[in-house]
């Protein structure tokens, strides 16, 4: 029981340690979220019913999560603006040597640089974590928004 | 139009020639009103979703044609047929879905008036009445009622509609080089859905198609595309554009000769940048068209696009939702023969499209851009003056040739 409570509390502790990082703009940090052979997509709820393969964004190793982060420092052009991610209760779905999966669900709203604040995104993060000396870091991490619908363009990482 | 329809937009207000647009033309009221009469509704041919998406009999699918909205269906016989979604008694949705099955027909939840699989109203609920009280009118007839038809045609596996009698056939709508030009996408081969996002634009429907018609901002706005040469305005390339002026394909093939970077360096652009990726294997691409063609946008009036991106390949649909609101739908697409490999190529490829693209996401935005830039001057004018003043294509893809084209098919439409 203690090992499970360990481990929820790393999860949870990462969870929230990764939108502190999204939602400050410590973009530079989030590639550390992930082992080197990760994969991270957004998706959406219609799209995983219907099984479709495509993503907003689908990052499959950390160079790729590192690339995210300079092409939106360097390269897009999006006006400025923040997230503010709250996150719900992490449950643990499965423990097993190497991979241990879970699931919570978010909310994110978007403070664009007039102040106008929008709910942007609902869903859950799928996470499957493998531990490791510190904690734990994310092999996958798929977020399924509840929604299809996008408000104007996702440049943040959700 | 009726003595009710919308006031006309003023014409003589329009200047002459292709070069300006005023921006009352994205902001009022009576002439979105009149887009959805003379052009969704009227000689054009609007996409509706694919022939795979009502692949049985019975399958049917929900869609629109302007802010209209259409049912897509195959009937028993294998037929594709489309109708407003629109019950013929008082005007509830028909289909309240995306998609599905019915083998039977349709019903509204209302007051269960039915539909067959071609939009025919077939009955009307409690019709004679109860107990031989109440029911219709004697002189009412079944027959003469129904939600409008549209007529359909398909090519290379996309399915679409028109309201309009007096439309031309597909084919004549299109012209050859148009048909071609999205035959040479598909090549034969059966497409598979990868993916369905829809993107929230902040702007008039027309401002993303004049983005879509726009070569020239291409690789200015859109760095990540240039740096990595996916499209550089000195790769080789073209533009068409058809003789409404409507359509048109702009598309390029890498050329690895000594071409300068020079002009780019002189002229100060932003998008002349050391910036490398840690991980470059999405540009990496598979060779899938023997042309060589590494990129093509082609759009069909009014609303409609087929991109060729290297691998990614896709169709947005344009859905205007009022002056200032329009929805890009984006539907990704892989084909049933792609290998493992390729499809992991198509999904690693969709990180350059779509709402959250490396280089489709400032699309999302720049219209909203303009919308908001141009609140207080409607007759203020925007100037389309690259490449001269005509609409015709050329090698050059510095040019708006084919926005010009795209007004000029919009004025022959609207009457303005």
């Amino acid at each position: 029981m203690s090992d499970l409570l360990d481990l929820w509390f790393a999860i949870a502790q990462a969870q929230t340690a990764h939108a502190r990082c999204l939602d400050d703009d410590r973009l530079e940090e989030w590639p550390d979220f992930f082992t080197d052979d990760c994969l991270y997509r957004v998706t959406s709820a219609e799209n995983m019913r219907e099984g479709y393969e495509a993503s907003l964004i689908f990052l499959n190793s950390k160079g790729m999560v590192r690339d995210r982060v300079s092409a939106l420092r360097t390269a897009n052009i999006y006006e400025r603006q923040a997230y503010r991610h709250v996150l719900g209760q992490p449950s643990i779905l499965l423990v097993e040597a190497d991979a241990v999966k879970s699931e919570v669900s978010f909310i994110v709203l978007r403070i664009m640089r007039d102040g106008k604040t929008d709910l942007f995104a609902t869903g859950r993060y799928l996470d499957t974590w493998r531990r490791t000396v510190d904690g734990v870091a994310l092999t996958s991490r798929i977020v399924v928004c509840d929604s299809s619908r996008i408000d104007t363009l996702l440049a943040l990482p959700l | 139009m009726g003595s009710n329809g919308p006031t006309q937009a003023p014409p003589s207000q329009w200047p002459e020639g292709l070069t300006r647009v005023p921006y009352w033309a994205f902001q009022r009221e009576d002439v979105y009103a009149q887009e959805q009469t003379r052009i969704f509704q009227g000689p054009s041919w609007s996409f509706l979703c694919l022939e795979s998406d009502v692949a049985n009999p019975g399958d049917w699918r929900s869609t629109f044609v302007g802010d209209a909205p259409v049912v897509v269906t195959r009937n028993a016989s294998g037929e594709i047929h489309a109708f407003e979604n629109r019950c013929a008694h008082r005007g509830s949705l028909i289909c309240l879905d995306d998609k599905g099955k019915a083998a039977k027909g349709f019903s509204c939840v209302y007051h269960a008036w039915s539909y067959n699989l071609e939009g025919d109203l077939t009955g009307v609920a409690f019709a004679k009445g109860v107990k031989g009280k109440g029911g219709m009118s004697p002189d009412f007839k079944i027959s003469e009622h129904g939600p409008r038809k549209l007529r359909v045609e398909t090519i290379s596996g996309l399915v679409y509609g028109t309201f309009a009698a007096e439309a031309p056939s597909l084919p004549d709508y299109l012209g050859e080089e148009i048909a071609t030009r999205i035959a040479r996408v598909f090549r034969d081969r059966k497409p598979v859905v990868l993916g369905r996002f829809t993107q929230a634009l902040p702007n008039n429907w027309k401002l993303y198609i004049e983005n879509v018609k726009d070569s020239y901002h291409a690789s200015i706005l859109h760095l990540f595309f240039t740096t990595f040469e996916l499209n550089r305005l000195s790769q080789k390339g073209a533009i068409i554009v058809d003789e409404s002026g409507g359509h048109h394909v702009s598309y390029s093939a890498i050329d690895r000769g000594p071409t300068g970077n020079a002009d780019y360096s002189a002229q100060k652009i932003r998008s002349d940048s050391d910036y490398k990726l840690a991980d470059p294997s999405l540009l990496l691409g598979f060779d899938e068209y023997p042309d060589g063609v590494t990129l093509q946008i082609l759009s069909v009036f009014p609303a409609m696009v087929v991109q060729q991106i290297q691998n990614a390949i896709a169709i947005r649909q344009v859905i205007p939702r009022g002056p200032e609101q329009t929805d890009l739908n984006w539907i990704y697409l892989g084909f049933e023969e792609d290998t493992p490999e390729e499809r992991m190529m198509r999904l690693k490829q969709a990180n350059l499209v779509g709402p959250a693209g490396y280089i489709s996401m400032e699309d999302g935005c720049v219209g909203g851009f303009v919308q908001r830039g141009a609140a207080g001057a409607p007759d203020e004018r925007s100037v389309i003056e690259m490449g001269g003043k005509t609409a015709e294509g050329s090698e050059s893809r510095v040019t708006e040739a084919s926005i010009r084209g795209f007004w000029k098919a919009w004025r022959a439409q609207m009457g303005i």
